[in-house]
């Protein structure tokens, strides 16, 4: 049976879990709906031109996976930033795991998606957010329909919430193939300021498609730093739809590191609703093998005063595929708009591709929009001048890759998850990093 | 230390070295001069080892060994240095960590374990301040947006912490103001020793009046055509290079 039918046909045993009787399944039995009528996404979509998921669509995914076995905290503590104090919202196999989690309701909630969605005292938050900025496309109507579980985080006015909060998603591998649906819904209050950790990790080689769909509300005034560790197993698919909705004066910045998977597909999407909002979006993509990422952004400039920057660099080697789609829209009343666009790509190998397609859409005048795409090989004066001073062409190569990537950084304002990512790279590029971060 | 015999090398099918012998020993500074165009900077980069030329000829001698077919890496393992007229700007690795790296991959070569934090602080400590490098620049990204002259006192700090046994200096003295002129070139006296030996590629007389070299070769149409003491760089600075092609002729 084709995925599509399958997911189509175990909707009326999916029903038999949950409460039908809600608002919320309404939404769900209309997601149903328009997934049947879209489907899966094709090539023949301009938006999925250079992504087919065809191979991975072919497996038979288990859609409500058995939790199989127990997770131990030390077979999985290397997946979480655990040198510091955190919130954590953990799964495994699409299922809350109360033991490897840290949530709290102390003056704000950081819990779980099938409480907020179930409870009558977070019935307000759900009917004002929930589903609200999600486009409803094939793959987000996909985990529409089967919402159940996800980390759930609401951040009431003038917090600082003082730990980050890290959501991870745990596969075991019980089944030969699974196939999970987070839903993660973040509100973030006026003047209030959040830091999110997302991970999605296998821990089997079997296979496993994610499809994720996360809405973040920045109310005014408010901070939201989200950052995503993408380094998962060759058999792990991802497809991570983000939809992020600013009120003025809200800074959110999204970094996305992209080392791991087989296939993975970012959706980012900013809807900048008031003035004076930023939005950072940036990526630091090393891949190999058969790797494919693919980064499809757009920032949507709706209101007067506002900036967006991002800063996206790619390193693909062997026969790794990469996209870059970076969609601006400025909207005839968005004057002054700031938009910044900048996407730099290493080509390791003469067998890697990188398809970058820049694309502005601007309808007010008086603004400033740049973008740079650059596509390249390694500096070779650079590389004549570190093995000049005695570091190995190998060596040098690796450094400069380093450095490359290493400027995307700059920003990460965690600085256990900066040394994190700084030596995900570095052994990702085989690097040696005898020196202080 | 250093013996260049008959070199012949072209780039792209042009001949730019034509039969160049030179002879270094420890101990002796020796100045290259010439028009441009010459082929001063393709002997500087042949010796360091470059590999977008043909060397189609001769040989390159240092300490009795053969070095023509070393990587670059391991001539400067083996002791040459060349400062370059473009330092290259490498974003994202800071001075100290690009020297460290470079230090520590030197000792890996002659199967020694990487140099001790606090030695290296140490010499870095030392070596900064006899160029007068402020230490905030140390931590700056290496060469990115460096004046000419901070790129050119880099060159010479580096040079400084790898402690080289032949050193190559080319164009050192561009871009530099006479302050920057003589902290370099009083950097490069105090790291002279008779164990060690600089070449000095230059157009102009003015570092050789910091630098005193012990010879001076005039290279003209890939050749050394003239060799002769330090009063050669001052009647250079003052006649120009045309009477010594009219010599040739």
């Amino acid at each position: 049976m084709e995925l599509k039918d399958k997911l189509l046909s175990s909707y009326v045993a999916f029903e038999d879990h949950i409460d039908t009787n809600t608002e919320i399944h309404e939404i769900r039995s209309k997601a149903l709906e328009n997934f049947d009528k879209l489907g899966f996404p094709t090539k023949k979509l301009e938006a999925w031109k250079y992504t087919s998921l065809n191979t991975i669509l072919k497996n038979d995914y288990s859609i409500f996976p058995d939790r199989g076995r127990t997770v131990e905290l030390a077979d999985v503590k290397q997946y979480f930033i655990h040198d510091i104090d955190t919130y954590k919202v953990v799964f495994i196999d699409g299922k809350y795991s109360s033991f490897l989690s840290e949530t709290t309701h102390d003056n704000f909630d950081v819990c779980l998606m099938s409480s907020a969605l179930s409870k009558a005292k977070y019935k307000p938050v759900i009917q004002k957010y929930f589903n609200k900025v999600a486009k409803q496309d094939n793959l987000t109507s996909l985990n529409t329909a089967f919402v159940s579980e996800g980390a759930y985080i609401h951040i009431p006015k003038n917090i600082e919430v003082q730990k980050p909060i890290q959501i991870i998603n745990f596969t075991t591998g019980s089944e030969p193939a699974t196939m999970t649906q987070p839903r993660n819904l973040i509100v973030v209050e006026e003047n209030s300021h959040v830091q999110i950790i997302e991970r999605h990790q296998s821990l089997t080689v079997n296979e496993v498609l994610s499809n994720v769909v996360t809405e973040v509300f920045a109310a005014q005034s408010a901070t939201v730093d989200y950052y995503k560790i993408q380094n998962d197993h060759s058999n792990a698919s991802l497809v991570d739809n983000t939809y992020v909705n600013q009120k003025s004066n809200s800074v959110v910045a999204v970094h996305t590191f992209s080392f791991g998977g087989n296939i993975t597909r970012n959706n980012l999407n900013f809807f900048q609703n008031g003035e004076h909002i930023d939005s950072i979006l940036k990526g630091v993509t090393i891949i190999e093998g058969k790797q494919h990422v693919d980064h499809h952004t757009l920032v949507h400039h709706i209101e007067p005063n506002c900036e967006s920057h991002q800063d996206y660099k790619g390193i693909y080697d062997e026969r790794s595929t990469g996209v870059f789609n970076g969609k601006v829209v400025v909207e005839k009343e968005a004057q002054k708009t700031n938009a910044y666009q900048q996407n730099n790509n290493v080509l390791v190998s003469d067998k890697a591709t990188i398809n970058a397609k820049p694309q502005l859409e601007i309808f007010a005048d008086d603004v400033k929009c740049s973008h740079g795409c650059t596509i390249g090989q390694l500096d070779d004066d650079a590389l004549f001048y570190m093995q000049q001073r005695g570091i190995p062409k190998k060596e040098g190569r690796g450094l400069l890759m380093f450095a490359f990537a290493n400027t995307v950084l700059e920003s990460v304002k965690i600085p256990e998850v900066k040394s994190r990512i700084t030596k995900l790279i570095a052994d990702k590029l085989n690097v040696n990093i005898g020196f202080d971060l | 230390m250093l013996k260049i015999n008959n070199l012949h090398a072209s780039i792209d099918e042009k001949s730019i070295l034509k039969g160049l012998n030179l002879e270094v020993n420890a101990g002796e500074v020796h100045a290259i001069m010439g028009p441009n165009g010459a082929g001063k900077s393709t002997f500087a980069n042949i010796v360091a080892g470059k590999e977008d030329y043909d060397v189609s000829n001769g040989t390159i001698e240092l300490n009795g060994e053969d070095i023509s077919e070393l990587a670059p890496e391991e001539r400067a393992h083996n002791g040459v240095f060349l400062s370059f007229q473009y330092p290259v700007e490498i974003p994202g690795v800071s001075v100290t960590n690009f020297i460290k790296t470079a230090i520590n991959e030197s000792r890996k070569a002659r199967g020694l374990e990487d140099m001790p934090a606090k030695d290296m602080l140490k010499k870095i400590r030392e070596k900064s301040e006899l160029l007068e490098i402020d230490r905030k620049f140390l931590s700056r990204s290496l060469n990115e947006g460096f004046s000419g002259g901070e790129k050119k006192r880099n060159e010479i700090f580096q040079m400084a912490m790898l402690e080289p046994k032949l050193a190559i200096l080319d164009e050192t003295d561009s871009g530099l103001d006479i302050d920057a002129l003589r902290i370099v070139a009083n950097g490069v006296n105090k790291l002279k020793s008779k164990d060690n030996a600089v070449i000095v590629i230059t157009h102009y007389q003015r570092l050789l009046d910091y630098i005193v070299p012990d010879f001076v070769h005039v290279l003209h149409d890939g050749k050394i055509v003239k060799t002769g003491d330090a009063s050669l760089a001052l009647e250079l600075e003052a006649k120009g290079y045309d009477w010594i092609k009219k010599e040739l002729v």
